[in-house]
């Protein structure tokens, strides 16, 4: 019998999403272009067949990969992200109009992520005032506040997701994560801002392994647990110097 | 003659100051860290999760979970921290970098900047740009002063904005602009490029501006 804590980890990538996948559910996606993407869950996820989904990620993958491979499918039917970039399959869906996308200043998004997590419903912002994004929304100055009178704040709602996919570089059987370098980008306030968190990792450790100082995402966010040692990890812009110089 | 992308990022560096937290856009802004003048230190912070941004890395030692907002990968430094997008964004957001240099297609006489989307034609996104100019303490935008013989600095954009009354500087090919963002001064030309005319300036800009040369 192992520790209660280890009813969170899942043999594989398969049945740490069993009964949690339906068709038009939102799926927050964590990563930073292609760093720090649970690329796992989302073959899972291409294996399912589910479809209409919501996706709240920063980028939609590139072609053939990670996010990629659910557009190519034709499973996602909206984004919400700060930059689609270079993903020929998003422009050809999204110009011919069979894909929603709704972009979002990538501060904003975070920070939508960051309030629905803690439990607030909106947020004023100066981002985005005065430009498309602002629009509709509701306007608010504070002419009594110090730090921020003489500026005019739209109100920004915190987002939910059905089902959150992180990526972290460490876990404990209790949840507790760490990520590395600037793979941790999206991660953190995803794993606090679905019904279900379902974390990939590249390492898996006993509880009390992790100093519990350097834990980044507190256990209590994550609800199931797959290691995955062997996930690709790629390079979107390989950029090097000469050694010589 | 005019500036060349090497000399606008080179005027570009002169507005760092010793100890500046400053975020580089992508294009000739990435140019400004090879002439960071000397005696001054700066923090380079990638809106991806990362302060203290390092050179490119040697060929072999690429990692891919250390990169830039541009998705390209580079190196750590002594002082280099990361972290959330969240708490990247309550950096940028919540007025501690200094100062963000940042290029551009359109920017008004009144500091009002559009970068991020041209109708009718794909748009990709503004990623963190209109956080950025929301945000950090002094916005300067680097850019060609026209686009196919039309000046890029206007009365108006027509573009859709990017951010409204956010710019501070104007640095083109021919030529350095202050604005006043609280609308209060006109836009004045502070300096020339290399080889360039008033004349030249003046018949190559549709804003309206006063020269302080």
């Amino acid at each position: 019998m192992g520790s209660p804590s280890s009813r969170k980890v899942y043999k594989d990538a398969k049945s740490a999403l069993a009964g949690i996948l339906k068709d038009d559910m939102v799926i927050m996606a964590g990563g930073f272009g292609l760093c720090g993407v649970a690329e796992t869950l989302v073959d899972a996820i291409k294996e399912s067949g589910v479809k209409g989904l919501t996706v709240i990620s920063n980028n939609a993958g590139v072609d053939g990969i990670h996010l990629g491979k659910l557009l190519e499918t034709r499973q996602i039917k909206k984004m919400i992200s700060s930059y689609v970039g270079e993903n020929k399959i998003f422009a050809q869906q999204y110009l011919a109009g069979e894909l929603e996308l709704e972009f979002n200043p990538q501060g904003t998004l975070a920070e939508r992520i960051r309030a629905g997590g803690a439990g607030i419903p909106a947020f004023y912002t100066a981002t985005g005032y005065g430009t498309v994004i602002g629009e509709g929304k509701d306007v608010k100055e504070f002419p009594d506040s110090p730090r921020f009178a003489g500026r005019k704040y739209i109100m920004e709602t915190g987002l939910w997701a059905d089902l959150a996919l992180v990526h972290a570089w460490k876990a404990d059987t209790e949840g507790n994560l760490v990520y590395r370098k600037t793979a941790r980008n999206f991660n953190p306030m995803m794993a606090t801002a679905a019904t279900t968190t379902v974390v990939e990792v590249e390492h898996l450790v006993e509880a009390g392994e992790i100093e519990p100082d350097q834990i980044h995402t507190p256990g209590i966010y994550v609800n199931r647990i797959v290691h995955s040692p062997d996930a690709p990890k790629r390079i979107e812009n390989r950029t090097t110097r000469p050694r010589n110089a | 003659m005019a500036w060349t992308r090497e000399e606008m990022a080179a005027r570009a560096a002169k507005e760092l100051k010793d100890g500046f937290y400053v975020n580089l856009g992508i294009g000739i802004p990435t140019l400004v860290s090879n002439f960071i003048p000397e005696g001054i230190s700066v923090a380079l912070q990638s809106e991806n999760g990362m302060m203290g941004m390092g050179p490119f890395p040697y060929e072999g030692e690429e990692d891919p979970d250390l990169i830039n907002a541009g998705k390209q990968t580079v190196t750590e430094l002594p002082i280099t921290s990361y972290f959330s997008s969240a708490d990247s964004f309550a950096m940028i957001r919540g007025g501690h970098i200094d100062l963000s240099i940042l290029g551009a297609m359109q920017v008004a006489q009144n500091g009002d900047l559009a970068n991020w989307m041209i109708p009718g034609k794909m748009v990709k996104g503004m990623g963190g740009a209109m956080d950025l100019v929301a945000g950090v303490k002094k916005v300067v935008v680097v850019m060609e002063h026209e686009a196919k013989g039309e000046s890029k600095l206007l009365k108006r954009c027509n573009l859709p904005l990017t951010g409204a009354g956010v710019v501070d500087m104007v640095i083109t090919d021919l030529g350095v602009f202050e604005i006043d963002r609280s609308g209060k001064n006109p836009m004045k030309l502070i300096e020339l490029a290399t080889g360039v005319t008033a004349e030249e300036i003046r018949s190559k800009t549709d804003a309206e501006y006063v020269s302080a040369l």
